[in-house]
């Protein structure tokens, strides 16, 4: 499938800013299930930073505007041919070891009914796999899609507590279920191509990756209740959302700021 | 059973070579000239500035560490063993920090657990696959030393961040030789003097590539606020470089500037006094005003070197601790030349007996506590706690560790009736570049209560100069 | 120099500066208590100088009716009045600690010792000082530290700033002492030229230490004129505007020298010193000594907001 992306976030500050630095994970992850095609990332008025590869495999790059500034966009736009690898991670090149994806998160923490949900979904698992997408089925059981529930700072517990949330919520339980049952989890971010057949899950969408011995980093998307397909694009990852935040940023200077985001995901006739 | 205290003054009646002169400086002290001298050493002290700032605590903001007058002396023999063995620790630790922020080849080759380096919190993911200029992530080592006998020394704690105190190595030989320069005479002490330009050579040597022309180098301090103020400012004037808080920082185009009177100024080195989580509130902790925005994209992208690496706490952690010596095998191919103090894992069965049966005598951690809590020491309680602590050994062992409770050397000590032995310490500072560098001293911390081995300045510890005579 | 180090200077004289125009407007002050009142109605003396500090409102506040006693408290000990003696010298101090290596021994070890001196003053019973005690103690404070930065600091551009907080305070703070005197002290208009006036500029020439530089500049009469000649446009008055603000001029040419670029500060500098050598002392009268006083505080405002974005913000490229 052939996915294009335009992708505009606005930060609107109610007065002049003295600087902005940001720090960008806003580009497609190199890996069997995703080709670029076409890819730029444009900050009028930026300075950017020279851009690298992460030890996650993520390709990050800053960048940073003097002040005074009143508005900074940032405008993604590009086309990506992707592939259904049923989830897994085939083919993508990273450092960090799956061990360091135990640590929790405040946002990750287990409480007990996390803990609880996890051991209760492994039970009678027949393998990794098998124990994996139970874990997922579980999330998605026990958070129902409501958007507007939560907010970005809800964590997997609060969320799990509500009973609803959004695909951060999911993702986050998902990331601490299975790391209090002792697997290896973590927060992707990316975007969703949602094909008109009444997915209704936002364009700008997160998951989680479990690692499954044997298979390596497996995604699952209990908010879609499936494994990321050739309808995702995926961008970087993380411990938490916070951690795998597309953009991260930061302004001097003591005004309040306020997000406009556009988002359009297409598939290209072929 | 006390274990036999080793006085390194006295062998018996003895007096130990290294000691010989300083046994006529005291027994020709008169008390009043002592009480006179000390009272002009703190006053240097006050007028220097050196003082040990505690705020929100109430009492006096500008409090001062005690100086011991009586020198604590290691003969020349004694320090190029010590030496050795520092160096090669610091060697070491530094290709640990290598390995585990690359290929892992001492987790994969089984030496060490590989969840004990990866889901540590001082493991930094951000640092992953990323080598610093000349491989050095820790360029400033702090050894912490114990010693037990006339050879017997014992690594106590590596400190890999940015161990702190140097100032009072250096000022504590500053104000001796002021006060008593007759001493020096007599004695053929080895300098220290040339630790801030040792420090300005190293963290020179370890300049980005991106660097074009003489480095900049700055040192990163949270503030005046911080207690350790005095020491950052006295290095940097030491080196002759800028001290900056992270508001004097910012990043433009993957590169590092000071905020100048004459505009912006590159900076290409920060000796960084601030912890990991402060750096950036990009990367780490968003609500940190002490750090840089966008630091960690210009460290990672080679526009500037950080010094210690974030993330080299990992090497120092207390789990890690106990590997120390399979890693200087392991990445040197040599025998390891100081020793750890002996370390049981409650975890490994073999040892677990051990430990249960001999807790009235030993030391028990928990393997991720730290300032003292969750711990047993044998020696100083009741039989009612060594059983609950047994209990809970039993219920989850590996997360204790356990060793011996050692007898700390002593050095004479002035104290109000005299001179008296109280325990020491020894912190030296090894420096990591180009070169691997160690001047001929270090801190030397004492218990100043009788039969205390606490030897922090929190817990009413003091200072002694260290001299190391020259052949 | 870091942006933040050459701030820390200019604000240690800033503040040391500002901690003896407290103690000579408390001088006044007391002085001006030993005049008979000559007039009903008019502002009490005191209350004019908590006006001519801008701490009325504070001091109001705290204490409510301006007694001799709580003014001295408040002007001199008072740690809520940010312009307090005490709160001036606790904050340079401060500043110095911060920038301590760019400093020579002799000044840190003299504010250091005028804050441990402050510290030692506080614990005294408020009985055993008396006005004069504290306002000269202020005096040789300040006296001590300019000494101390004169003879022993490197003739830098952190001299340069530290000069240039000096100046700067100063300038403004000589217009404030003026423009009490003029618009606050005076009863009424007709009172200009009477006794009562002559006497208010007296007082305020002694309160500036200034009484025999005036005449030996003057000699005869003492006149509204010929004082605020004395105290705005003559060169050799040392606290005199036109003194301050060549002062100014002065430490910017020498940074826009030492860093080889001026900029917009020195041209406001300089015209601001250009307008005051051409004017006349009667030009000011037929401006209104408080307007032109205003005016005059409002281009030192300017000049200090321009030195903080082109030098001491950081945010210069």
């Amino acid at each position: 499938m052939i996915l294009t992306v335009e992708h505009v976030t606005t930060y609107l500050y109610d007065a002049p800013v003295r600087g902005v630095v940001q720090s960008h994970r806003l580009t497609p992850s190199v890996f069997e299930g995703q080709r670029v095609l076409d890819w730029r990332i444009a900050v009028p008025g930026a300075v950017a930073g020279d851009g690298f590869r992460d030890g996650a495999g993520d390709w990050v790059q800053g960048c940073s505007l003097r002040g005074p500034v009143t508005e900074v966009t940032v405008a993604v736009t590009g086309q990506v041919e992707t592939m259904d690898l049923a989830g897994v991670l085939r083919g993508h090149r990273e450092i960090v070891p799956p061990d360091a994806y135990l640590r929790d998160t405040p946002a990750t923490d287990p409480d007990a009914a996390l803990s609880d949900l996890g051991q209760m979904a492994v039970a009678g698992a027949r393998d990794p796999l098998d124990a994996a997408h139970r874990l997922s089925a579980a999330v998605a059981d026990a958070i129902a899609y409501r958007p507007g529930a939560t907010h970005a700072h809800t964590t997997a517990a609060e969320a799990l507590a509500k009973g609803e949330g959004v695909c951060q919520d999911h993702a986050q339980a998902l990331i601490a279920a299975a790391r209090s049952t002792g697997r290896p989890a973590r927060y992707v971010s990316g975007y969703l191509f949602a094909s008109g057949d009444g997915t209704p899950h936002e364009a700008a969408h997160a998951w989680a990756e479990l690692h499954v011995p044997g298979l390596g980093w497996v995604g699952f998307d209990p908010a879609n209740r499936c494994c990321p397909d050739e309808r995702y694009i995926r961008l970087g990852s993380g411990f938490d959302a916070r951690d795998a935040a597309p953009i991260r940023g930061t302004a001097r200077g003591g005004a309040d700021e306020r997000l406009e985001v556009a988002l359009a995901i297409q598939s290209v006739q072929q | 059973m006390a274990p036999a205290v080793f006085n390194e003054m006295y062998d018996g009646g003895k007096v130990r070579p290294p000691y010989r002169q300083l046994e006529d400086w005291t027994a020709d002290m008169p008390a009043a000239l002592r009480s006179l001298k000390q009272k002009e050493a703190e006053a240097l002290f006050r007028r220097i500035g050196i003082t040990f700032a505690v705020y929100g605590e109430g009492g006096d903001p500008d409090r001062l560490i005690p100086f011991d007058m009586f020198p604590r002396v290691f003969t020349a023999a004694e320090w190029t063993r010590l030496e050795r063995g520092i160096k090669q620790r610091a060697r070491a630790l530094n290709a640990f920090l290598m390995d585990v922020y690359g290929r892992g080849e001492i987790v994969r080759a089984g030496r060490i657990p590989g969840r004990l380096v990866y889901r540590n919190e001082a493991y930094e993911k951000a640092v992953a696959g990323f080598v610093p200029p000349r491989g050095v992530y820790s360029h400033i080592v702090g050894i912490d030393l114990v010693r037990t006998g006339p050879d017997e020394f014992f690594v106590l704690e590596d400190n890999c961040r940015t161990p702190s105190g140097v100032s009072y190595m250096l000022e504590n030989r500053e104000i001796m030789m002021r006060m008593f320069p007759a001493l020096f005479q007599e004695n053929r002490i080895a300098p220290v003097d040339s630790y801030p330009d040792l420090l300005r050579r190293t963290l020179t040597s370890v300049a980005p590539a991106k660097c074009d022309r003489d480095p900049t180098i700055a040192i990163l301090t949270p503030g005046h606020f911080n207690s350790a103020y005095y020491e950052h400012s006295f290095l940097a004037d030491l080196m002759g470089v800028e001290l900056v808080e992270g508001q004097d920082l910012f990043v433009e185009g993957g590169l590092v500037y000071m905020r100048t009177t004459q505009g912006p100024q590159r900076v290409d080195v920060i000796y960084r006094r601030i912890d990991d989580a402060f750096l950036d509130p990009l990367c780490f902790r968003p609500d940190s005003a002490l750090g840089v925005p966008g630091l960690m994209d210009a460290y990672r992208s080679g526009g500037v070197t950080i010094c210690s690496a974030p993330g080299a706490g990992v090497a120092d952690d207390k789990a890690i601790y106990t590997y120390v010596p399979e890693m200087i095998r392991f990445y040197l191919g040599e025998a390891p030349i100081l020793q750890n103090v002996p370390t049981w894992q409650c975890g490994r069965d073999e040892d677990l007996g051990h430990v249960l049966d001999n807790l009235p005598e030993l030391v028990v951690k928990e393997v991720h506590g730290s300032g003292g809590y969750g711990m047993l020491v044998g020696p100083k309680s009741t039989r009612e706690q060594i059983a609950a602590f047994a209990d809970r050994i039993k219920a989850n062992p590996s997360n204790y560790i356990a060793q011996p409770t050692l007898a700390l050397s002593t050095v004479p000590t002035f104290v109000d009736e005299g001179v008296a032995p109280r325990h020491v310490d020894l912190r030296p500072y090894c420096l990591v570049g180009e070169r691997v560098e160690l001047v001929p001293g270090g801190l030397t911390r004492v218990a100043l209560t009788e039969g205390s081995l606490v030897v922090n300045s929190s817990q009413g510890g003091g200072v002694k100069d260290t001299w190391v005579l020259a052949e | 120099m870091l942006s933040r180090t050459a701030d820390n200077l200019y604000w240690i004289t800033r503040y040391m500066e500002r901690a003896e125009t407290m103690a000579r407007l408390l001088a006044v002050g007391g002085r001006m208590a030993l005049l008979p009142s000559t007039a009903a109605g008019y502002h009490s003396e005191w209350e004019s100088l908590l006006q001519a500090s801008g701490t009325a409102e504070g001091f109001a506040r705290k204490y409510g009716e301006p007694v001799q006693r709580n003014i001295e408290s408040y002007f001199f000990f008072d740690r809520d009045n940010p312009s307090s003696v005490a709160a001036c010298i606790g904050r340079a101090r401060e500043n110095a600690r911060i920038v301590r290596t760019a400093l020579t021994t002799q000044v840190w070890d003299t504010l250091n010792s005028a804050f441990q001196e402050m510290r030692a003053l506080e614990r005294r019973p408020r009985s055993e000082l008396d006005l004069a005690t504290l306002t000269d103690w202020t005096m040789r404070q300040s006296a001590l530290l300019r000494g101390a930065i004169d003879g022993t600091q490197l003739r830098n551009d952190g001299w340069d700033f530290l000069n240039l907080g000096y100046f700067l305070e100063r300038a403004d703070n000589t217009a404030r002492v003026l423009d009490v005197k003029y618009y606050v002290l005076l009863p009424g208009v007709e009172f200009v030229g009477s006794g009562l006036d002559n006497y208010q500029w007296t007082t305020l020439l002694r309160a500036m230490n200034a009484q025999r530089g005036f005449h030996w500049a003057y000699g005869g009469e003492v006149t509204a004129t010929k004082i605020a000649h004395f105290l705005i446009l003559n060169d050799m008055a040392p606290r005199s505007l036109f003194t301050s603000v060549e002062g100014m001029t002065t430490h910017l040419d020498r940074i826009a020298r030492t860093y080889g670029r001026s900029t917009e500060v020195q041209s406001k500098a300089r015209s601001l010193l250009a307008e005051l050598s051409e004017l006349a002392v009667d030009d000011i009268f037929e401006e209104g000594l408080h307007e032109f006083l205003t005016r005059f505080i409002g281009e030192v405002a300017g000049i200090g907001a321009t030195i903080h974005d082109v030098y001491l913000s950081g945010d210069q490229r």
